[in-house]
């Protein structure tokens, strides 16, 4: 038989093993950017599933306690290189920014999870708005428009570790982020971490059993924060700089969009949402100028049809996996004419888009364009047509191969049932 | 003096813009209990409808077709978009709407640019209507006012006078009564969130002249519009139209007078040459913290008195 928790632990090492030699496979300094970036996203989006996914609390002020940590953590190292501050080493600061999260995820807490839904919504809403707004307004702390300029080198550390250099920095974060990811994956197996669950599906029958609802939302609004702050102190680190934008409603809606994508229901979702968004997010940005489009389309999109997220998606065929790992080659035809119509689709869809967002936000009557590598004039009429030509055809091609792929993962279900059964 | 009556006439001409928008709002929120993030998305579209049309046709045909054109989008993203994802709950359908707002947003970018577009008060409007003590005030403002209380007084007898009215309100209390006594609630649903974007709509094409036609109006206004229904509550057209004046004139008398705070802060003590955080708070005017007063409002409101001044049942 198998030792409890083996896989995990198993799961555990190879994603160690992987955070050490990542860096020394690709070593190029915006690839050490991107994943330092990825693990403070980690860090993030599993503090806001807390909320959303495990405790049900959907806030559009996340934020709030990641960027004020952030603020935090720089006036502390600040004070610690002016020796206002008693030292401590840089590696143990995220802790200082986590307590700074608790703090106010304490303060404000207790007042905005005495309601849940969207109640709860609006007041995280209010909460953000006013933060951003008193960021321009109490300069001794925050310095207005131009934030907090801090510095990660306050003094040489163990092993002669300074941060100076961003692969230190990289395992600071992987590191922390190893730690925060174990600690909350342990959490939800805890009794409050199952009392935070009962809190989301069903709060009235939870206080007939006697529990009071505003403390387990509280206890988890503030443990969220805890995390949250941590990666706001990380942030801090990494980039030596807290602006207004930290606190801010876009900054709350980035972590939303990426833990929703990624997917609420399971522990991992939000890490995979996180590591998508932030790796599509460095390279596409600078790409495409519809990014933001195309991820607020993901974000309806799985709104609409997958609102389990990837993981979601992912976790639906394991059934079938345990069951009779060979069904899911069967399905693999059904699989491949939908991807391949959808490809059609995108093709002609992204076309359209980046040929419409060319023409509008060119200042110069220039409209030649590189389109899929090939060299195009915007302003002419066979690329539009061809580009909604594509749209069409793979529109239509979709709506025959996705009723199949349902039907086909219909049957390797019941099937999978079967065998289980017999 | 002057400046009082001025502020007043401005507050109220925001206030009533803002109620526009809310009126629509408060309804969809208290029917279907969504809170619809995309509300002002769609007063932005309103603005930008009424720009494209108004290039080739002018401002009138564009203040008659601009709403109609919002209005149907809105009733079409109720039927084809929202409904479906009705069934994954409330959380879900909020969610919807957010992302929305945001795809809106960067559609709006894709079409029209980063960049504000010349969208002008008509020039037949743009003359002075009366001089006061100096300052001139145009023929628009007074024509926006006379749209947004026509708007007012029209919606209020449409929905206490008329028989689509009463199946409106019945449908905010009671819809499976409605439904049993053979009305189709869902239709009900779709046009009530069509007509509160197209009001939205109108708010857009009479406000985005004035107030500028941008991709960033819209989450400028969307979170005070959420202040307004809160505080006015939910599902009341009479408290939406409070709050939206309230908030409207308090904006414009906070930002037109700029106070100093320091009369306040000097009773507990704080001396004018303070350091630190107090140097802040010294040099406070109600001009600065005139934007944070209605989410701090929101907040209060949400927690100390759920249901709003005028609304019967909590958010």
């Amino acid at each position: 038989m198998t030792i409890p928790g083996a896989k995990q632990t198993s799961v555990g090492a190879l994603v160690i093993a992987l955070l050490i030699i990542l860096p020394l496979i690709v070593n190029s300094g915006f690839a050490l950017t991107v994943m330092s970036q990825t693990g403070i996203a980690i860090i993030f989006a599993l503090a806001f599933n807390m909320l959303l996914g495990q405790g049900g609390m959907l806030s559009f002020g996340h934020a709030v306690y990641f960027g004020l940590a952030g603020y935090v953590t720089a006036h502390v190292m600040n004070g610690m290189a002016n020796e206002d501050l008693p030292y401590m080493p840089v590696s143990l600061i995220p802790l200082v920014g986590g307590v700074a999260g608790l703090f106010f995820g304490i303060l404000i807490g207790f007042v905005s999870t005495r309601r849940a839904g969207t109640a709860f919504a609006m007041i995280s809403l209010g909460f953000a708005e006013l933060a951003t707004g008193l960021t321009l307004i109490i300069i001794f702390f925050f310095n207005g428009e131009e934030g907090v300029q801090t510095d990660r080198w306050v003094r040489e550390e163990w092993f002669g570790i300074t941060y100076g250099p961003d692969i230190q920095v990289y395992y600071l974060i992987a590191v922390w982020c190893v730690i925060a990811a174990i600690a909350m994956y342990l959490l939800t197996r805890t009794p409050f971490g199952r009392m935070s669950n009962a809190v989301r599906d069903n709060p009235e029958r939870v206080q007939f059993i006697g529990y009071n609802t505003h403390r387990v939302r509280w206890l988890a609004f503030s443990l969220s924060s805890f995390f949250a702050g941590l990666a706001g102190a990380l942030h801090a680190v990494n980039v030596e700089h807290v602006g207004f934008e930290t606190v801010g409603l876009g900054q709350s809606a980035v972590i939303l969009i990426m833990v929703y994508i990624g997917g609420t229901g399971h522990f991992a979702g939000p890490i995979l949402g996180a590591i998508l968004i932030t790796l599509l997010n460095a390279y596409l940005s600078d790409i495409s100028p519809a990014w933001y489009l195309y991820l607020g389309l993901i974000f309806v999109g799985m709104v609409m049809f997958a609102p389990g997220g990837l993981a979601g998606l992912i976790m639906m065929h394991d059934p079938i996996r345990r069951a009779a790992p060979h069904l899911l080659m069967r399905m693999a035809p059904a699989y491949a004419a939908a991807f391949g119509t959808s490809l059609v689709a995108l093709v002609g869809c992204i076309g359209l888009v980046e040929m419409a967002y060319f023409l509008s936000t060119t200042v110069s009557r220039n409209t030649a364009l590189i389109l899929y590598g090939i060299a195009l004039d915007a302003a002419d009429f066979w690329p539009w047509l061809v580009c909604v030509a594509l749209a069409a055809a793979g529109a239509l091609g979709c709506s025959r191969t996705y009723p199949r792929l349902a039907e086909s993962y219909g049957t390797a279900m019941h099937e999978a049932r079967r065998a289980v059964a017999s | 003096m002057e400046v009082f009556v001025f502020s007043l006439f401005n507050g109220v001409l925001y206030g009533m813009l803002l109620f526009l928008l809310a009126s629509g709002l408060t309804l969809i929120f208290s029917m279907m209990g969504v809170l619809n993030f995309a509300h002002a998305s769609f007063f932005m579209l309103g603005a930008y409808f009424a720009y494209q049309i108004s290039q080739p046709l002018g401002f009138w045909p564009a203040l008659i077709a601009a709403p109609i054109l919002v209005g149907v989008l809105g009733a079409a993203v109720e039927r084809y978009a929202l409904r479906p994802v009705h069934r994954f709950g409330h959380v879900a359908e909020l969610l919807f709407t957010f992302g929305l707002a945001f795809v809106i947003e960067e559609v709006v970018q894709m079409i029209w640019g980063k960049v504000p577009v010349p969208y002008d008060v008509p020039p037949s409007l743009n003359v002075t209507a009366f001089a006061w003590q100096g300052l001139d005030y145009s023929v628009y403002r007074l024509f926006m006012l006379l749209i947004s209380v026509g708007i007012f007084v029209a919606l209020f007898f449409g929905l206490t006078r008329t028989r689509i009215g009463l199946i409106i309100r019945a449908s905010l209390t009671h819809p499976h009564m409605v439904a049993s006594l053979g009305h189709d609630v869902p239709k009900v649903f779709m046009w009530t969130f069509g007509v509160g974007c197209a009001l939205a709509g109108v708010a857009g094409v009479i406000g985005g002249n004035v107030l500028g036609t941008e991709p960033g109006m819209a989450i400028q206004l969307g979170p005070i519009v959420f202040v307004v229904i809160v505080v006015g509550g939910l599902g009341s057209l009479g408290g939406a139209l409070i709050a939206s004046l309230l908030i409207g004139v308090l904006n414009n008398m906070a930002i037109s007078y700029d106070f100093s705070l320091y009369p306040i802060f000097s009773l507990l003590g704080v001396e004018r040459e303070a350091e630190g955080i107090l140097a802040d708070l010294v040099s406070l005017t109600t001009g600065a913290i005139a934007p944070l007063v209605p989410y701090l409002l929101l907040v209060l409101m949400l927690i100390l008195r759920p249901r709003g001044l005028f609304g019967t049942r909590d958010v």
